[in-house]
């Protein structure tokens, strides 16, 4: 799905404007989301402003529920993640893995070097200058295009999901074109929520104890929770590895510009090779960019995506230990009671209750986790495949700058 | 080799050959013919003082007149506070005394292009290697092994071997530079003294950066070497040649910073500045201005440039340690893997990040060791130019101050003229006529100087932009290729794993 978007960063004193960029098919993460006639959710087009990014969502449905078959809402990161929290809260989806939400877009980092190059203008020559203002304008732009497809993606999971797609909340969330007020939770919510964190990672300690009568389920416990951490760990120090890459990039473009005023300047023989030389270098830095980039995209943030995975997957595997221990204590009130001959059909009820709960739990989260199996396998081969063709293809551009250079210099020797 | 050469040239020819050879074949047989006989040194001994290793002094060009002044055969040692008096005489360990030629220091520039012509088949290697730590504690050093190899006859031998430390170098460079620098010839300068590194060496950390700084050090002496012998001049010089050859080599204790000469040099370089200041010169020739302002500009970007190189050096090196990290990583990722087909993937990706990693480190090793190397030794280099270039703005000042001088001188004859003591007005006058004299001759004499730094400038000033250029290409296609073979390598390596990714179902 083709989509197109603009980018309008307004800073106090200049505006920086990048025209409108076409983005090809993302849903990178997850290759076999039914494109569904009855249900498609994309992102249509984003707008940055100074602190909130807008997203506009557009859906085409032919289900019944909608007033419409098609239509477009705009809204903000903190609405995506009220719809995700509201997932994780509603009993009915313990059994399921809900669909990471995406991260806060941050571009803390982009605006302040922003900043600091809009200072050091009068330092530096008008060539450095635009230069470096087109490239930090090619990193916010890379940066708003990830966010972009990382909230298009959690959508598109949940349009996906048999169960998830039928919520209402996603329905609102698609359809209502008016604000949905949720404001960002203030102090003392996000006080509850550490708590509550605190208690569930506790929690979780004594759940992941017990053993499970299940093969399957203890197959997975264990590998969730080593596969996790190293998932993390992997991604950690790819970002830290992408990071040199870019230091580095970065390095060429400065030896390349110093190579022109060399060469512009140089009154012997050598001023045609540092003007060659210097272009050979501009070229070939472009190229370790966008290497560096694509590593971005296509391990970097996979890694990343299959952190917050896991993680999900983790939760639905403390939900179903919880729901394992209830109906374990359940079982031994009922037969406490039935052996004081005290409350027994109120201890009956809750067993009962107990019991539906965890098996229901089983079933859907067995599959949900052979789901998650399939997906992962699918998302790793199509991006290490193509991670490893752009790898080829950016080593043989650049091999064939080099060496077309290399022809030109020695001729001229 | 000597054995080889013919007989030599009867002693008379021995005396004639040496004014204006035509090129530089002959400069050598005549050497070779002095190394042989030393009664043909001593038989044109008029020719040149044995007392010095100097040219001769009457030579009316020699601008070194009044160094060899200061020269006493007697002590071998210099005296370590002199650090502007040329060398003593070569030591008893060589038997032999090679004093250059006379007209080294006058060649019309005809002759030295046909030097430069024959210096492509210049057949001299030198090498640095197998440092050594001697001694222990703060009191211990690196020794090198220097090996020439060569067949140019001004040596005695086809393959020489000693030993060095570092200070040798360093005095080695004070002496060529009080001798050669004052005449406009670009000396290229020593490697700088590290207190930090070789403290660390001294104390004898075993670690990678002590191991680095040790080849860092040798491979700078090692072109350090090459470039002062691609000096026509240097080549020949005896300081140069015994440092070459002599198995034994007086310490330069003066090389020392807080010696007595080192407080003198920092003194001089600070009076030095002063001066530079201070003196304005009226440059009457465009040539100077215009190089002047070349290498000020080219000072400036090479510097730039080998801040950038090293911060690559410095993030390639990152970038090779944070790769082999995260292959590290892959790898355990892959070993929880549960999925078979997606671990062997994840395996493999490991082992291309890791031959990668290794890539990274080469290519870093390349950028440093060709590039921001180089860049370094062509920064110090341009300070020697530049300092080249003071030299002669400090000889256009004594010939100026001269000149007022005797301006001085004049009118104080002039005003004699005046006076009224006949008495004492014949001897006052012939004062005056006798300090006239003298100032004259000093005005010529700094004229004559002034001339020839210039002369010389402009000729080192050439070979110079040309061993520039031809630096310069060489290195960089060098690194070039460096870089091509990386690709090359990378390419090898992704087009293996494409296959493994593929290969997930």
């Amino acid at each position: 799905m083709k989509q197109t978007f603009c980018v309008i960063f307004k800073k106090e004193s200049s505006i920086i404007a990048v025209d409108s960029i076409s983005c090809g098919p993302h849903c990178l993460m997850n290759v076999d989301l039914q494109t569904d006639a009855t249900l498609q959710v994309d992102i249509s087009d984003a707008l940055s402003e100074r602190d909130k990014v807008k997203f506009t969502v557009h859906t085409k449905s032919t289900l019944p529920n909608f007033k419409q078959n098609e239509f477009s809402v705009v809204r903000q990161h903190e609405e995506f993640i009220w719809l995700h929290d509201s997932f994780v809260e509603n009993e009915e989806y313990a059994g399921y893995i809900i669909p990471p939400a995406p991260p806060r877009p941050d571009f803390d980092a982009s605006r302040e070097k922003l900043q600091k190059l809009g200072e050091g203008e009068g330092s530096m020559t008008k060539e450095e200058f635009t230069k470096m203002k087109q490239e930090l304008e090619a990193e916010y732009l890379a940066i708003f295009k990830k966010t972009v497809a990382m909230h298009e993606v959690f959508l598109c999971r949940v349009a996906a999901h048999p169960v998830l797609r039928k919520d209402l909340n996603f329905h609102v969330f698609l359809e209502y074109n008016q604000d949905l007020s949720v404001r960002g939770k203030n102090k003392k919510e996000r006080l509850e929520d550490f708590f509550k964190n605190v208690v569930k990672s506790a929690d979780g300690v004594l759940v992941a104890g017990v053993k499970d009568v299940d093969d399957f389920f203890e197959h997975e416990k264990t590998f969730l929770l080593e596969y996790h951490n190293r998932v993390k760990e992997a991604s950690a120090k790819s970002d830290r590895k992408i990071r040199s890459h870019k230091n580095a990039a970065d390095d060429i473009n400065r030896i390349a510009s110093t190579l022109y005023t060399l060469g512009t300047q140089d009154s012997t023989d050598l001023c045609k090779f540092f003007l060659k030389v210097s272009e050979l270098f501009e070229k070939t830095r472009k190229i370790e960019a966008r290497v560096a980039a694509d590593e971005d995209l296509k391990l970097a943030d996979l890694l990343k995506y299959y952190l917050r995975e896991s993680q999900a997957a983790k939760d639905l595997l403390y939900r179903r230990g919880r729901a394992l221990v209830d109906y374990e204590n359940a079982n031994k009130a009922l037969d406490k009671a039935r052996a004081k001959n005290k409350d027994v059909l109120q201890a009956e009820t809750t067993q009962q209750v107990c019991c539906q709960k965890f098996e229901k739990i089983s079933e859907s989260a067995k599959q949900e986790l052979i789901d998650f199996k399939t997906r992962r396998v699918a998302a790793f081969r199509k991006n290490l495949v193509e991670l490893a063709e752009l790898e080829l293809k950016h080593a043989k551009g650049n091999l064939q700058l080099l060496q077309s250079c290399l022809g030109v210099l020695k001729g001229d020797t | 080799m000597s054995e080889e050469r013919e007989p030599p040239p009867l002693p008379g020819a021995a005396q004639t050959v040496f004014p204006e050879p035509q090129d530089a074949e002959d400069l050598f047989v005549s050497a070779a013919s002095a190394m042989e006989s030393p009664e043909a040194a001593c038989l044109s001994a008029e020719d040149i003082s044995p007392s010095s290793n100097g040219p001769r002094d009457d030579d009316p060009d020699d601008l070194f007149a009044e160094a060899t002044e200061e020269v006493s055969l007697d002590s071998p040692e210099r005296q370590p506070i002199l650090s502007d008096g040329p060398s003593p005489a070569i030591t008893p360990v060589t038997p032999v005394m090679i004093s250059p030629r006379v007209d080294v220091f006058d060649r019309s520039p005809d002759q030295d292009e046909d030097e430069e012509e024959n210096r492509d088949t210049f057949d001299i290697q030198i090498s640095v290697s197998d440092p050594e730590k001697v001694g222990d504690g703060m009191n211990a050093y690196m020794v090198y092994k220097v090996t020439t190899k060569t067949s140019l006859s001004i040596f005695s031998r086809d393959e020489v071997c000693v030993k060095r430390r570092f200070s040798d170098f360093l005095g080695l460079y004070s002496k060529l530079a009080s001798k050669y620098m004052h005449m406009g010839y670009i000396v290229p300068p020593a490697p700088e003294k590290s207190i930090v590194g070789m403290t660390k060496v001294k104390v004898g950390k075993e670690d990678l950066s002590s191991v680095e700084f040790v080849e860092k050090r040798r491979s700078a002496l090692e072109r350090y070497l090459l470039r002062t012998v691609k000096h026509p001049a240097l080549l020949k010089d005896p300081d140069v040649l015994q440092f070459l050859e002599s198995s034994e080599l007086p310490r330069a204790v003066s090389t020392q910073a807080l010696s007595g000469a080192g407080i003198l040099r920092m003194v001089n370089k600070a009076a030095d500045a002063v001066n530079k200041m201070t003196i304005k010169m009226n440059e009457s020739d465009a040539w100077f201005e215009e190089k002047q302002q070349q290498f000020e500009n080219l000072d400036v970007q090479l510097r730039k440039l080998h801040a950038s190189v090293e911060s690559l050096v410095c993030h390639r090196k990152e970038l090779s340690v944070n790769t082999a990290s995260f292959a590290k990583s892959a790898a355990m990722l892959g070993n929880s893997e549960d999925h078979t087909a997606l671990s062997r993937a994840l395996s493999q990706l490991a082992e291309v990040e890791e031959k990668i990693d290794q890539l990274h480190q080469d290519q870093s090793y390349a950028d440093f060791y060709l590039i921001s190397e180089l860049l370094g030794d062509y920064v110090r280099l341009i300070t020697a130019v530049k300092g080249v270039f003071d030299q002669r703005m400090k000889a256009w000042a004594k010939w100026q101050d001269a000149q007022v001088m005797l301006q001085r001188k004049r009118e104080a004859e002039a005003k004699l003229q005046y006076a009224n003591k006949p008495d004492k007005l014949q001897q006052a006058t012939d004062e005056i006529r006798e300090e006239i004299e003298e100032w004259e001759g000093k005005v010529q004499q700094g004229e004559r100087d002034f001339e020839q730094i210039s002369k010389n400038i402009r000729r080192e000033v050439g070979r110079f932009e040309k061993d520039r250029v031809k630096d310069f290409r060489v290195v960089i296609i060098k690194y070039l290729e460096s870089l091509v073979h990386t690709q090359q390598q990378l390419i090898k390596y992704w087009e293996a794993f494409l296959p493994e990714a593929k290969a997930i179902a």
